[in-house]
C-alpha cells in the first residue's frame, strides 16, 4: 500500500527578550545554575506574575510577519502539571484566546517547488527549567534559569507531508524569527526547539490516522531523521497488522531513534482555567501599526524584490534572501560588482563551501563583501579570468586580502596585450613546424594544441580570447 | 453529585497527594457532601452569561523590559530542602 | 506612665496623639504590649509567631524618626500581621505545617508600606491554614481562642489578628478576606474590619487562596483606626498586575460628613432563613441609628445571595487548588522524610505537609477544573458570579451603600463545625457575594447576642471605601458598642 505521511509541527521560539516573560530576571544563556531565577521564576509564595512589553510586541511582530490575525484581546491561562522543572505547579499559558491567529508560511523545497503551509496559531507562555540527570547522589538537579523565558509556540496546521517539508517549514519559521529579530534562532543553546505530530494514511484516504508526538526534535537534521523513523515505525506497525497508539515518543538523537516515554504515560489532565494573576491583554490598531513599522523587509518580499531588481532565479533570490546576513552580504558583493547574477553565484557557490566547510557563518566570513565584489569587479574588467578568480579566492580566504593585492604578488594580471602575445605565437609557430603544417593541411583538431602552447608560454596569463582571435590570424 | 472511591483517587493523584486507604472514605463522603451543596447552582439557567474570571474591568499592564532582578541564588537556596552545586536536588527524575 | 492600663482599650488615633505629645514613647508601648501578649498568649494563641527583638528594635527606630521630627500618624504604633504576608527574614507559615520552616526571603508590600511608615512589627498571626476556613481551627498551630469567651471561637480566617485586637494584644492588625476572613472575625471580636476593593491593596507577598478574590485590609477597634491604617496599606504596586492605578484618598478626609440623605439598601435576602432573630434585632437597631442619622433606608433584593454560596465553594478552591500546587517539597517548605521516587515526594510531601480542610479544597477544586466537569463547575460558577456582580450594580443604582448583618450567628463552640465543612461554609453566606463581586465590605461592632459580639456589615461600591469609612465612623459617634470590651485577662 502506498502512505501518505502527515505532519504538524509546534516549534516553540524562545523570544530574545532581556528579561523573563513575568519577571525582571535576566534570561542571558549560560549563567551559573539558578543565578537568574529570582522569587517570581522560583513560585516563591505570595509572587506575582507582570507581562513583559517586548515579549508581547516580539509575538504581534511575528505574528505581521506570517500575514496573521493579531489577537486584539488575548488572555493568559494555566496549564496544570507536576514537575520538578515547574516551579508553579502550573505553566502560564495561552490556551482560548491565543495572541496570534491563522497565518501562513511559504515554503520552498531544494528543486525549487513552493507550497503554503497554515499556521493555526502562535501564543505566548513560559518556558520550564532544565532538569539535569547527570548523578548528583542519585538525585536530579534542577536549574531554574530558563524557568519564565517568553516563548512563542507556533503551532502549524497539518499541511507538511515529508519529512524534507518539515525541514523547510522550520527553516522558514527560522528565517523569519531571525530576520525580525524576535529570536536568536539558536538550535543548539534550545533558542528554537520543536514537536513534531506524525501520523500516516492510505494515499487518497481523507481521514487523519493516529497520530504520535515527538518531542525533543531541536535540530535541523534530527527533525528529518525522527520524522522519517517515526513514519517507518508506524508503517512497519501498521503492515505488521498493528495499530498506532496516540502517545508522547521522545527522539534520542545518539541512539537516532523514537522511544515512548513511559513517564508521560501518566494521564495528564491539565485544567486549563484563566490566570486569575493577569489581566487580559489588549492591544489597540495604533500599538499593531507601531509594530508593523518596525518590521523590517520580510524573506519573501526580499526574495521578491531580488527576483524583479537583480533577474536572480526564484531559487537563488530564496536562498540569498533566506537571512538577514546572507541578503546583506549578497547585496553589498551586488552593489560593489554591478553584476548581481555573478555576485549570486560567488556568494552561493564559492563562499558558500568555504563557509560550510569551516562552519563559520557568513557574518563572520573571512572575505569582505568589497573584496568579493572588487574580485568579480576584476573578472569582468578582464584582468583575470575566472579561472583565475578561484586561485585569488583561495588567497582571499587564506589572509583577508584584497584581490588587487593578490593579483599583483601572486603575478596573475591577465595578458590581453596583442603584441606581446603575437610574439608569444610567432614563437609557437615557429618551434612547431611539423604541427603547422598539419594544420593547414586540414586537421583542425591541432588548434587546441597552439592555444595550449601559447597559454603555457604566457604561464596562464594570456588573455585566453585574445589568443584565440591572433591564432586564427596567423595560422 | 456524588463521588465513588475511584475518582476520589484519581482526583487525588491529579493533586499529588497521598491518601491512605482507609481514609478515602472519609473523604468521599467529605467532597460528595460539597458537591451537594454546590450542585444547587445546576438549576440555574446561565446560558449566554459571560463568565467573570476577575472583578475588575481592567486589563493587564506592562512591564519594560529591563532587568531589576540580580543573583540571589544563597539566599533563596537557605530555605530549600535539599541543594548541590547550585541546583535543586529532587529524586531521579525518569522520561 | 503605666502604659498598661491605658494601651488595653486605646485606639490607635489615641496611641498616635500620646506619641506625638510624647506621653509615651513606641519603645515603651511596644514593651507594653510584648509583655501584654506573653501574659495572655497562652491562653488565646492568637500569635504564630511574636517578633519581640524585632519589634524593640523597629521601636526604637520609629522614636528616632520622631526624635528627628519625621513621624506620621503610623510611626511608632505596634501593629499585628497575619501570617499571610511575606515578612523577610521570619517565618511567614500561613497556618500551615507546609510552611513551618519557611522563612520569608522577600517583604510582601503591605507589610513593607507599614514598616516604611513606621510601624513596629509584634509579631505573625494565626489563622486558618492557607486562609481556608471561618473560624481559626485549622491551623497547625493550634485553634485560636475568642478572647470573649474562650470556649468559642475568634472566627476566621484572620482570627489570629482579631482575637489579638480584642485581647488588647496589638492596637490593629492587617487580615486578609477572601469570602470574609476579615469582617467576619472583626464581627464575631468585636472590631471594625474593612475588606477593601478587589485591587486596592496589594497581593504581592500576600500567600494566594483564591487569586481572584484575596484582598488584604486592616482590622481595628473603630472606623477611625481603620481608615488610618489603611491609608497606610492601599495603593497601586507594579509587582501585582490585578492592582488598580488609581489615587488613594486621605480615608479620613470624610469620616465627619454628615449621613443626611445617603440611601441605604437592605438586602431581603439577608434578613431571611436562617439569620440569628437576636442578630436580625441588633443589625436592624444599628440600621435605625443610621436613619437617625439622616439616612434613608430602601428595601432591595440582591436575589443570587444564596448562589454565592456554590459559585464561592468552586472558584476559591479552584484558584486554590493551582496556587497551592508550587508547595511540592522541591525549593522551599516542608520536604517528607526519605522519599523513594519523584511522586513519592510529591504526594507525601503534600499529604503530610496539607491538613485536612486544604486538601479538601485542592480536591474540590482540582475536580472542578478537571476535563468533563469544568463546564459545570468552574464556568458555572464564573457565570454566577457575572450575575452576582450584576446584582450589585443594580442595587447601586439605587441606593449609597447596602446594609446587613456580617454573620447569620455569633462565633460557636472550638470544634462544632470542625467535622462538617458544609455547615461551616453555610456560615458566610453573607460575606461571599463582596468577594465575588469584587466591592468593599466591612464590619461595625452593633451589639452582642448571649454575651458575643456580633457586627453590621456595610458594602459598598467599587473604591468607596472612604464612604463606608464615614457612614461606620459617624455610626460609631452615636453608639459605644465599639468601646465595649472582654473580660479576658
Amino acid at each position: 500500500m502506498e502512505w501518505e505521511t502527515v505532519i504538524g509541527l509546534e516549534v516553540h521560539v524562545q523570544l530574545s527578550t532581556n528579561t523573563k516573560i513575568f519577571s525582571g530576571a535576566s534570561t542571558r544563556f549560560g549563567a551559573a545554575p539558578n543565578t537568574q531565577a529570582c522569587g517570581i521564576d522560583l513560585g516563591m509564595p505570595g509572587t506575582l506574575p507582570v507581562f513583559n512589553e517586548n515579549a508581547l510586541r516580539k509575538a504581534v511582530s511575528f505574528g505581521l510577519a506570517i500575514d496573521a490575525n493579531i489577537g486584539q484581546h488575548s488572555a493568559f491561562d494555566r496549564k496544570n502539571y507536576f514537575y520538578p522543572d515547574l516551579p508553579k505547579g502550573y505553566q502560564i499559558t495561552q490556551m482560548d484566546h491565543p495572541i496570534v491567529g491563522k497565518g501562513q508560511v511559504e515554503i520552498m523545497m531544494d528543486d525549487g517547488t513552493t507550497k503554503l503551509v497554515g499556521v493555526t496559531r502562535a501564543h505566548l507562555e513560559e518556558d520550564a527549567g532544565k532538569s539535569l540527570h547527570e548523578d548528583f547522589h542519585g538525585m536530579t538537579g534542577i536549574d531554574l534559569n530558563r524557568a519564565g523565558t517568553p516563548l512563542l509556540e507556533i503551532v502549524s496546521e497539518p499541511d507538511i507531508r515529508s519529512a524534507k517539508e518539515a525541514v523547510a517549514y522550520l527553516k522558514k519559521i527560522h528565517s523569519i524569527v531571525t530576520y525580525i529579530g524576535v529570536s536568536d534562532g539558536n538550535m543548539a543553546e534550545g533558542s528554537m526547539r520543536c514537536d513534531a505530530n506524525v501520523s500516516i494514511r492510505p494515499k487518497g484516504q481523507k481521514e487523519f490516522g493516529m497520530r504520535c508526538e515527538i518531542k525533543n526534535v531541536n535540530s535541523f537534521r534530527f527533525v528529518e531523521r525522527a520524522i522519517n523513523h517515526e513514519v517507518e515505525r508506524q508503517i512497519a506497525l501498521i503492515e505488521d497488522g498493528g495499530t498506532v497508539v496516540q502517545e508522547t515518543r521522545l527522539y534520542d538523537a545518539e541512539l537516532d531513534e523514537t522511544r515512548s516515554m513511559r513517564s508521560k504515560e501518566v494521564a495528564n489532565d491539565y485544567r486549563y482555567f484563566p490566570e486569575p494573576d493577569l489581566l487580559p491583554v489588549e492591544i489597540d490598531d495604533s500599538y499593531i501599526e507601531a509594530v508593523r513599522s518596525e518590521l523590517p523587509e520580510l524573506p519573501d518580499a526580499k526574495k521578491a524584490r531580488f527576483q524583479s531588481e537583480y533577474g536572480l532565479s526564484e531559487y537563488d533570490a530564496a536562498v540569498l534572501a533566506s537571512t538577514q546576513d546572507m541578503a546583506y552580504f549578497f547585496e553589498a558583493v551586488a552593489s560593489k560588482s554591478q553584476e548581481p547574477k555573478l555576485s549570486a553565484n560567488w556568494v552561493m557557490v564559492e563562499l558558500a563551501a568555504v563557509l560550510n566547510k569551516s562552519n563559520t557563518p557568513i557574518s563572520e566570513s573571512p572575505v569582505s563583501a568589497e573584496n568579493l565584489g572588487q574580485l568579480i569587479v576584476r573578472i569582468t574588467d578582464n584582468t583575470i579570468s575566472s579561472k583565475m578568480a578561484k586561485a585569488v579566492f583561495e588567497g582571499m580566504v587564506e589572509d583577508g586580502s584584497d584581490p588587487d593585492t593578490i593579483i599583483e604578488k601572486k603575478g596573475l594580471k591577465q595578458v590581453s596585450d596583442t603584441s606581446a602575445i603575437e610574439a608569444m605565437i610567432d614563437e609557437v609557430i615557429a618551434n612547431n613546424p611539423g604541427q603547422v603544417e598539419q594544420y593547414r593541411g586540414g586537421k583542425d583538431k591541432l588548434f587546441g594544441f597552439f592555444v595550449g602552447q601559447v597559454m603555457k608560454a604566457s604561464k596562464g596569463q594570456a588573455n585566453p580570447g585574445v589568443v584565440n582571435d591572433l591564432l586564427k590570424k596567423k595560422l | 453529585m456524588s463521588l465513588d472511591r475511584s475518582e476520589v483517587e484519581n482526583i487525588a493523584m491529579l493533586a499529588r497527594l497521598k491518601i491512605d486507604e482507609q481514609d478515602v472514605p472519609r473523604y468521599v463522603d467529605a467532597l460528595s457532601s460539597i458537591l451537594d451543596l454546590v450542585d444547587e447552582m445546576q438549576a440555574i439557567d446561565t446560558s449566554g452569561v459571560t463568565p467573570l474570571a476577575n472583578p475588575l474591568d481592567s486589563v493587564q499592564r506592562l512591564r519594560a523590559d529591563n532587568v531589576t532582578e540580580d543573583n540571589q541564588r544563597e539566599h533563596f537556596q537557605s530555605i530549600a530542602p535539599a541543594t548541590d552545586a547550585g541546583l535543586y536536588l529532587v529524586p531521579k527524575v525518569i522520561e | 506612665m503605666n502604659t498598661d492600663s491605658l494601651m488595653i482599650n486605646s485606639t490607635l488615633k489615641q496611641l498616635s496623639e500620646g506619641l506625638a505629645k510624647a506621653e509615651f514613647t513606641s519603645a515603651e508601648l511596644t514593651d507594653a504590649y510584648l509583655q501584654r501578649i506573653a501574659a495572655t498568649d497562652g491562653d488565646l494563641n492568637a500569635f504564630i509567631t511574636v517578633t519581640a527583638d524585632q519589634a524593640r528594635a523597629e521601636a526604637k527606630e520609629a522614636d528616632a524618626l520622631r526624635a528627628q521630627g519625621k513621624a506620621g500618624p503610623l510611626t511608632g504604633i505596634p501593629i499585628a500581621h497575619k501570617d499571610i504576608f511575606c515578612t523577610q527574614g521570619v517565618r511567614t507559615s500561613c497556618g500551615s505545617k507546609m510552611l513551618d520552616n519557611f522563612t520569608a526571603p522577600y517583604e510582601s508590600t503591605v507589610t513593607d508600606k507599614l514598616r516604611t511608615a513606621g510601624m513596629v512589627m509584634l509579631g505573625k498571626t494565626n489563622l486558618d491554614e492557607f486562609a481556608m476556613g471561618s473560624s481559626t481551627e485549622s491551623s497547625f498551630y493550634g485553634p485560636t481562642r475568642n478572647p470573649w469567651n474562650t470556649e468559642v471561637i475568634p472566627g476566621g480566617s484572620s482570627g489570629g489578628s482579631a482575637a489579638a485586637v480584642a485581647a488588647g494584644q496589638a492596637p490593629v492588625a492587617t487580615g486578609t478576606d477572601t469570602g470574609g476572613s476579615i469582617r467576619q472575625p472583626a464581627a464575631l471580636c468585636n472590631l471594625t474590619g474593612l475588606k477593601p476593593t478587589y485591587g486596592r491593596v496589594s497581593r504581592w507577598g500576600m500567600i494566594a487562596y483564591g487569586s481572584s478574590l484575596d484582598q488584604g485590609g486592616p482590622i481595628a477597634r473603630t472606623a477611625e483606626d481603620a481608615a488610618l491604617l489603611l491609608n497606610g496599606m492601599a495603593g497601586f504596586d507594579h509587582k501585582d498586575s490585578t492592582s488598580k492605578d488609581i489615587a488613594v484618598p486621605d480615608y479620613t478626609a470624610d469620616l465627619d460628613k454628615p449621613l443626611d440623605g445617603l440611601r441605604i439598601g437592605l438586602p431581603e435576602e439577608y434578613f431571611g432563613e436562617g439569620l440569628n432573630s437576636d442578630i436580625a434585632a441588633r443589625v436592624e437597631a444599628g440600621v435605625k441609628e443610621l436613619e437617625k442619622l439622616g439616612a434613608t433606608v430602601k428595601r432591595i433584593s440582591l436575589p443570587r445571595t444564596r448562589l454565592s454560596i456554590p459559585a464561592y465553594y468552586i472558584i476559591a478552591p479552584a484558584e486554590a487548588s493551582t496556587n497551592l500546587s508550587r508547595y511540592d517539597g522541591v525549593r522551599y517548605g516542608y520536604r517528607c522524610e526519605a522519599p523513594k521516587d519523584l511522586l513519592d515526594m510529591y504526594t507525601r510531601t503534600r499529604a503530610e505537609g496539607f491538613g485536612e480542610e486544604v486538601k479538601r479544597r485542592i480536591m474540590i477544586g482540582t475536580y472542578a477544573l478537571s476535563a468533563g466537569y469544568y463546564d459545570a463547575y468552574y464556568n458555572k460558577a464564573q457565570q454566577l458570579r457575572r450575575l452576582i456582580k450584576d446584582d450589585f450594580q443594580s442595587a447601586f443604582a439605587e441606593v449609597d451603600v447596602i446594609a446587613g448583618p456580617t454573620t447569620p450567628s455569633p462565633a460557636w463552640k472550638l470544634g462544632d463545625k470542625s467535622n462538617d465543612p458544609v455547615s461551616m461554609y453555610l456560615e458566610d453566606i453573607y460575606t461571599l457575594s463582596v468577594n465575588l463581586a469584587g466591592l468593599p465590605g466591612m464590619s461595625v461592632p452593633c451589639g452582642q447576642v448571649d454575651g458575643l459580639p456580633v457586627g453590621l456589615q456595610l458594602i459598598g461600591n467599587y473604591f468607596a471605601e472612604a464612604q463606608l469609612l464615614n457612614v461606620a465612623h459617624q455610626y460609631q459617634q452615636v453608639t459605644d458598642w465599639h468601646q465595649q470590651t472582654p473580660a479576658f485577662g
